[in-house]
């Protein structure tokens, strides 16, 4: 049973104009991260004491590279959405909602750009 | 439409906690303690880039007991919120959901998270030879 108009669900995409689209990308990047985290909890483990040319070796590798590049992005992405969720949830003033919002964001791309510049800086020496 | 005498509902801290409750707030907690930890992640890999002195500056962080404690916190945050999150992708297929369901696996959220926090630590001092 639905109370929704058949208008209602061709319109469909709720007050954000998003649908479920927050949630499935929340969804998604989660269950990419389950064995991105294994992989690098699990590399980080076998690396303890490594030096710095060893580090940058590793890093340099093509499927570390790439792999981690995937773990920036999606890191940055899940949680920017997580944070986006405890913004709207605990914050009421609409302009300090707006702008919390805003700078989660600009944060996460900024250092994910960050990151993954680092990487391929390091893959490409 | 609004009648301000309304009773309202109890407020949160009126409830005695649960186990389904804690849970739930720590997977939020825990979440917000990862972003932040995220921050490290990106200085480490910046300073790797940056070159061998400022990479040496971000590794001894982590050889202070501050650096330590922080990166045991972490650990266990990473994955408490990778196991519980399983969780919640099986409540999200309709799994698990039952309340007595949720309390067993509840229980085994926390200890395998527990379990994997230890033996990342075993597995890292193993690798230096410190075991």
């Amino acid at each position: 049973m639905t109370l929704r108009s058949p208008l209602g669900k061709v319109r469909g995409l709720g007050s954000a104009r998003d649908g479920t689209a927050h949630w499935w990308a929340q969804r998604m990047t989660a269950v990419a991260l389950i064995p991105l985290l294994l992989w690098f909890v699990g590399s980080l483990c076998v690396m303890v004491g490594s030096d710095y040319a060893a580090v940058r070796e590793w890093v340099a590798t093509p499927i570390v590279s790439i792999l981690l590049v995937l773990l920036t992005i999606a890191s940055f992405y899940h949680a920017q959405l997580g944070l986006q969720v405890v913004i709207e949830d605990y914050v009421h003033s609409e302009w300090l909602k707006l702008s919390g919002i805003a700078l989660v964001k600009f944060s996460a791309i900024s250092l994910a750009v960050a990151t993954i510049f680092s990487v391929v800086k390091i893959a490409i020496q | 439409m609004a009648s301000p005498n309304r009773p309202l509902s109890p407020h949160l801290q009126i409830y005695k906690p649960q186990l389904t409750s804690v849970l739930s707030i720590m997977h939020r907690g825990t979440g917000i303690v990862l972003a932040i930890g995220l921050l490290f992640l990106v200085w480490w890999l910046v300073a790797l880039a940056s070159g061998e002195g400022s990479f040496h500056t971000a590794q001894s962080f982590w050889g202070l007991w501050i650096g330590k404690v922080l990166l045991l916190g972490w650990s266990y945050a990473l994955f408490y919120h990778l196991v519980n999150g399983l969780r919640h992708l099986f409540w999200d297929a309709g799994k698990g959901f039952e309340l007595q369901a949720a309390y067993r696996n509840g229980w085994i959220a926390v200890m395998v998270s527990v379990v994997m926090t230890v033996v990342a630590w075993l597995w890292g001092y193993a690798s230096i030879g410190n075991l």
